[in-house]
């Protein structure tokens, strides 16, 4: 059983995995809001928007981790920003607006970073370097955490009412602008986040597979958050493990852990999963059986009481 | 009176004995264009008022107006003689069921909740006051054995119903609702008129869009006959005449650039 004790002697390890938990966490409370905003291709377009950044960052500052965390974030805020301004000033809408900023960004990322000259520094970030985690790095994480999940909390109220019903929210006050551009921020900080967990290309699986998965299990909003947040924690551990023991890249690992638990959950969900006709059958058949009882004690004058019709 | 009019009661008895609202030359427009043009109207409290037009007629443009959706270009609206501004939650607008995310993770009883969160704003307590306001009205729409459901496996008149009942508990005072029976059958059409009059009978005001000439005059006790301009308004014995559906109807939407 020695194997099974021995990841959590190292130090790496153990550091990693603290990160794993925060950023699984702070990610997947945050899916929740991308799977009901509808804002998954907005983030595949972001995560992808942060590479120039990153090179930006390195080839002004150095390579160190708050110059990775500025660059990233100023230059997805562009893209986004970007693209909002172009689809209010002209006819062409948002998503095709981001399409083309996003690849823009990104090719001048691939051609800025050929001057860079830290190709292999530069694939951490592509493909994920958990094990590698600085302080630095962990105090980045705690500080986004920290930002992200309080705020999500205390405002949760007007985000459900706008997430809900754009409309209604306006109606009644709430500041729906507002709110998005906040929402997107913390979307570009946890993707920030997970950089190093699992890399540039994969970041959006953390940011939405978690949420997706409790979705086809629950109808309640607040279980949509914090089981996200604790798939996303417990799958980025595992997936972390997983990887130490089988020694394979540990992001493809965390990432690949998730994407089977949505695809279990869509299988077997005995809910909202296709086979939930197979879990459903007999509950069905009682209802309409006790139903049909019902009918017929009434007819014959007894107070037999089914459930309400309809 | 049954018990759920009882409950319906309770929540009137909260409402001022008296109020209106007012309309006074209001203007919207579209980038410049008007939708509605100098309108004057004022509803009482207790009635149910059918907004009849054409499409293009500004009924949604009327009714996203005094959910405060839209700004107004001349004139103002006042509700018991205060602006729009810091009444909202007195205000419920319910869209058009097109526009509502039906597989939302929210059931009955959350949605009616979240009508507490509009008027208690963003931190204040949910407290027990507010949870006997969201179980009374469940009561009042008849909910009660579908409270746990999810909003997606109610039928289309219960659906309406759910958001009634939020509505109730946000302590609404004036019910919008765009086309609430569209997509409805007979039986729950009449169901939903049912309901309808009895909010305007425990002295709310209901304003819905409507556009079926032939249950119009059964479902509401008033009616706004409207065309861009305002045609008529006025209790739906004297107003529903062929005069006025065919003036609202026949003649051509009047838009103009507004001077």
């Amino acid at each position: 059983m020695n194997w099974l004790t021995e990841p959590f002697h190292h130090e790496f390890m153990q550091r990693a995995l603290l990160g794993c938990a925060l950023i699984g966490f702070t990610n997947g409370y945050l899916s929740a809001f991308i799977v009901l905003r509808r804002l998954a291709l907005m983030a595949d377009a972001l995560s992808h928007s942060l590479l120039p950044g990153l090179a930006v960052g390195i080839l002004l500052f150095g390579f160190t981790p708050v110059s990775v965390f500025a660059g990233g974030l100023v230059a997805a805020m562009l893209v986004a920003l970007g693209s909002e301004l172009i689809s209010r000033s002209s006819r062409i809408k948002e998503e095709t607006a981001l399409a083309v900023l996003y690849t823009l960004a990104f090719s001048a990322g691939i051609v800025l970073l050929s001057f860079a000259h830290v190709q292999v520094e530069l694939e951490h970030y592509l493909f994920g370097n958990i094990l590698g985690l600085s302080n630095s790095d962990l105090w980045i994480t705690y500080f986004i955490s920290l930002t992200i999940l309080p705020a999500l909390v205390a405002l949760q109220r007007p985000l459900l009412v706008m997430l809900f019903e754009p409309s209604v929210a306006r109606s009644q006050g709430v500041p729906v602008v507002a709110l998005n551009y906040l929402l997107v921020t913390f979307l570009v900080l946890a993707m920030i986040s997970s950089l190093q967990a699992v890399g540039v290309i994969l970041a959006l699986g953390l940011l939405v597979a978690p949420a997706a998965t409790v979705y086809l299990f629950s109808d309640s909003c607040p279980a949509l958050f914090w089981g996200g947040g604790v798939v996303g924690a417990v799958g980025s551990c595992m997936g972390l493990l997983i990887s130490y023991w089988l020694n394979i890249p540990a992001g493809a690992c965390i990432v690949l852990l998730l994407g089977l638990t949505f695809f279990a959950a869509y299988i077997c969900s005995p809910r909202y999963g296709v086979f939930r006709h197979l879990y459903n059958r007999r509950h069905l058949h009682e209802e309409s059986l006790s139903r049909w009882r019902g009918k017929a004690g009434r007819a014959a004058g007894a107070a037999a009481s089914g459930p309400e019709g309809k | 009176m049954s018990q759920h009019e009882g409950y319906l009661r309770q929540f009137a008895l909260e409402i001022m004995d008296t109020y209106r609202l007012e309309i006074k030359d209001a203007t919207v427009a579209y980038n410049r264009v008007p939708a509605i043009h100098h309108l004057n109207l004022e509803i009482e409290g207790g009635h149910c008022v059918a907004l009849m037009g054409p499409n293009g007629a500004g009924k949604t443009t009327l009714l996203k107006t005094i959910a405060g959706l839209l700004r107004v270009e001349t004139g103002e609206i006042t509700f018991h003689g205060h602006g729009l501004k810091g009444v909202a939650h007195e205000i419920a607008y319910l869209p058009q069921r097109e526009q509502v995310d039906w597989d939302f993770p929210i059931t009955v009883r959350s949605l009616v909740e979240m009508g507490c969160y509009m008027r208690l704003g963003w931190w204040r307590r949910f407290g027990v006051e507010d949870e006997r306001a969201v179980e009374r009205a469940i009561a009042a729409m008849h909910l009660e054995s579908l409270a746990d459901r999810q909003i997606s496996a109610l039928s289309g008149g219960q659906q309406q119903r759910a958001f009634l009942a939020r509505s109730l508990a946000q302590k609404a005072r004036i019910f919008l609702l765009d086309e609430p029976f569209a997509g409805l059958d007979r039986p729950s059409q009449e169901s939903l008129a049912r309901t309808v009059r009895e909010l305007a009978g425990a002295g709310y005001i209901v304003i819905a869009s409507h556009h079926d000439l032939k249950n119009v005059a059964d479902f509401f006790d008033q009616m706004i006959f409207l065309n861009g301009e305002l045609i008529a308004f006025g209790d739906s014995a004297t107003v529903f005449t062929d005069e006025n559906i065919a003036r609202t109807f026949d003649t051509e939407v009047f838009s103009g650039k507004h001077a």
